[in-house]
């Protein structure tokens, strides 16, 4: 895949944390069951902003997520996070320092967290890892503070996982990715498993955490009409390539791919009149003619806004994004 | 006009015996389900919605579960007095439900199609021929491609959304004339989850089926449902058209969930939060169980529960902000927007009711 035109880091100012380029993600590589979970995947990450994920389950986006923490290794292309290339870090040290600069929140609340520990020990253990403390009660301390900075009671130190609702473990979960002070959270289906007021609760949460501790997040969900409120940008993936790359308000007024307007006519809206007009366009791959894939791949159709097309396209995607902007002007006005 | 009602629950009270004492799931639920209507239920994880939908279908663990009061009125018949025999020919029969996780509800080890026949040869009594031919027919209505080679499939060789077609094909197996449908979307993707839906709806025409449909997601409360009740902490605290609870709701659950909702507007940053978590309701809070996360409160709502009070013919709302001394309060800005829709929509002076036209009444 090539970008065409400038690169996407467009503006000085605007540093990337993380690059991905060309990764492939296979399992049972060169075997019968051989599964191709991420094919061609590339983007960047921008120091400080929330890059929101989205797609289908089996599109591979948390498949893209978990390359990059190196739950793995990765079968082709290349992630490199701050300047590094990660393949090349190996040594036990080097490992630890990326993990401390790079932390995880996991979808199920209640899987990710140890049964058997109360959250003190779940919260502590980080910080031991990391020698982040040097004594027992200066640690306890932190997790206090730790504790009420996700707005939980410092009581709740010594109870376990299964004493939580969802909610709060989840609060649990943020609150041990914070333990060891990193730059970077990938926060994996972070909220799909909450319900809905308590969803509402977390996304302004992170979005709290992100303003006070500088960071940078990497929000991956299905669930396209939550991601707006939290993203800058926003990647889309299908069946393990990214087809649409824009910032966030963009997509919604001028979705271009058809697989984002599929996705987007397919969210209900909390508005019985608006549900009774409403148009559903279904997205068949069918719809593109590659046969010869020497020239499709992620181009710009204007300023940080990438199509996976064929060449030919471009054209066609800049009238489309004019004519939306048009009669998204007209709506806003 | 003609008395359509299909299903009648009057006063219904639930409890569960537990180790850490009695938990009050649901403390007092009424409402009524025409034929051919969806009603839809909505509410967070333990607000006693699915508590309720399974007492109808008599599918709580006997060992513990105690109904404390109430009557379930199925075409006059209380399905609460009925022996577990006469139960059967109910239950899958006449009123039959889908679950939320298709993978955990059908039997993994059972050919698909023999599971989609198996309540036509229980309920039907025709020759097992007969009902192969019948399932086969459901497997094409509910759009599982070559049904003759996925007859012989198992579970696990579908997707997610293939599977709850099959669990759809079952519960339509026998023509119910009730369809519960607990969160049936809600483990699917959104474009599998419009298919559903709208596979429900064209269903629901063609067969005059009524619905009740479970489920915390208000967007498709608004694709699907006729009228709403919103159930918070064991009880119903709202419920009217589907109009009434969407574009001019009373209580001020109604309107947190409304504004917590994020929609596809541009512009919009903050997201309307509701304080809190629900109540435990091992100890149910008294007065109004809201109250404690309620920032429009009042001083009586810590200490009496309110009333039903009455906004149309339609529409109830179990606040005591509806009470004729109660002061007025301004509801978020969200609620404003859409109690401005509502004018609109049905005072007859706006742009929407002139272009939509079938603004009164609920869709068919």
């Amino acid at each position: 895949m090539r970008w065409e035109g400038k690169p996407l880091v467009a503006e000085a100012e605007k540093k990337a944390i993380v690059e991905i380029s060309e990764l492939k993600q296979y399992f049972n590589a060169g075997k019968k069951n051989e599964v191709r979970a991420v094919k061609d995947v590339s983007f960047s990450i921008y120091e400080g902003e929330t890059f929101g994920l989205v797609g289908e389950s089996g599109s591979g986006k948390s498949t893209t997520g978990r390359a990059l923490i190196k739950l793995g290794d990765i079968t082709g292309g290349q992630i490199s996070y701050k300047g590094q290339d990660i393949n090349d870090i190996k040594r036990r040290k080097d490992l630890l320092t990326f993990r401390k600069s790079m932390q995880m929140i996991f979808q199920d609340p209640y899987a990710s967290l140890n049964p058997r520990l109360t959250v003190k020990e779940i919260i502590g253990g980080a910080l031991k890892v990391h020698g982040m403390t040097q004594n027992s009660k200066e640690r306890t301390k932190r997790v206090y503070e730790l504790l009420e900075s996700v707005g939980l009671n410092r009581q709740f130190a010594n109870r376990y996982p299964s004493e939580f609702s969802g909610g709060q473990c989840q609060r649990v979960g943020i609150a041990r990715a914070l333990a060891v002070e990193p730059d970077f959270i990938i926060c994996d289906e972070a909220i799909s498993a909450l319900d809905v007021s308590i969803q509402a609760q977390v996304v302004n949460l992170l979005k709290e955490l992100k303003e006070q501790n500088n960071l940078t997040y990497l929000f991956i969900a299905h669930d396209l009409s939550m991601v707006k409120y939290i993203s800058d940008r926003i990647g889309v993936m299908n069946s393990g390539r990214v087809l649409e790359v824009c910032e966030a308000d963009e997509l919604y007024i001028a979705p271009l791919h058809p697989y984002t307007e599929s996705l987007l006519s397919a969210i209900p809206t909390p508005d019985p009149e608006a549900e009774r007009k409403r148009v559903r366009t279904e997205y068949d791959p069918k719809y593109h003619h590659y046969d010869d894939h020497s020239n499709v791949g992620l181009h710009e159709i204007a300023p940080e806004h990438f199509i996976y097309c064929h060449k030919d396209e471009i054209a066609l995607y800049k009238k489309k994004r004019e004519k939306l902007l048009r009669q998204a002007k007209q709506q806003y006005a | 006009m003609e008395d359509r009602t299909i299903l009648e629950v009057k006063d219904l009270a639930i409890s569960f015996q537990t180790f850490e004492g009695v938990v009050k799931a649901v403390r007092g639920v009424d409402f009524t389900l025409k034929k051919g209507e969806t009603l839809a239920i909505v509410g967070e994880s333990g607000s006693g919605k699915s508590v309720s939908t399974k007492a109808i279908n008599r599918l709580l663990p006997k060992k513990n579960t105690m109904i404390e009061s109430g009557e379930i009125l199925f075409e006059g018949t209380d399905l609460l007095k009925l022996s577990e025999k006469e139960m059967q020919k109910v239950r899958g029969n006449d009123i039959a439900m889908i679950f939320q996780d298709p993978m955990t509800s059908l039997n993994p080890t059972m050919q698909v199609g023999k599971q989609i026949a198996e309540p036509i040869v229980k309920h039907k009594g025709v020759s097992k021929e007969e009902a192969k031919k019948q399932a086969l027919d459901l497997m094409d209505l509910v759009g599982i491609k070559n049904p003759t080679e996925n007859y012989k499939s198992y579970p696990h060789q579908f997707s997610g959304g293939m599977r709850q077609r099959v669990m759809i094909a079952i519960a339509l197996a026998c023509e119910p004339k009730i369809l519960i449908a607990d969160e049936p979307t809600t483990a699917l993707d959104v474009t599998i989850q419009a298919q559903i839906l709208g596979l429900m709806n064209k269903l629901k025409k063609e067969l005059d089926t009524s619905i009740i449909f479970i489920t915390h997601d208000l967007g498709v409360v608004a694709q699907m449902a006729d009228r709403v009740a919103v159930m918070y902490a064991g009880q119903i605290v709202e419920h009217g058209t589907a109009d009434e609870i969407f574009y001019n709701p009373m209580h001020p659950y109604t309107w947190g969930l409304l504004a917590s909702m994020p929609t596809l507007d541009v512009g919009q940053t903050e997201l309307y939060t509701i304080p809190g978590s629900p109540p435990n309701l091992l100890h149910p809070p008294v007065g109004d169980a809201f109250a404690p996360r309620n920032e429009f409160a009042l001083e009586i709502d810590f200490h009496e529960e309110p009333d039903m009070f009455k906004v149309s013919d339609t529409h109830y709302a179990k606040t005591w902000l509806l009470h004729p001394s109660a002061p007025a309060v301004e509801p978020p800005e969200e609620v404003r927007r859409r109690k401005a829709k509502f004018e609109s929509l049905y005072l007859g002076k706006g742009e929407i009711n002139e272009m939509g036209g079938e603004a009164l009444g609920s869709r068919s």
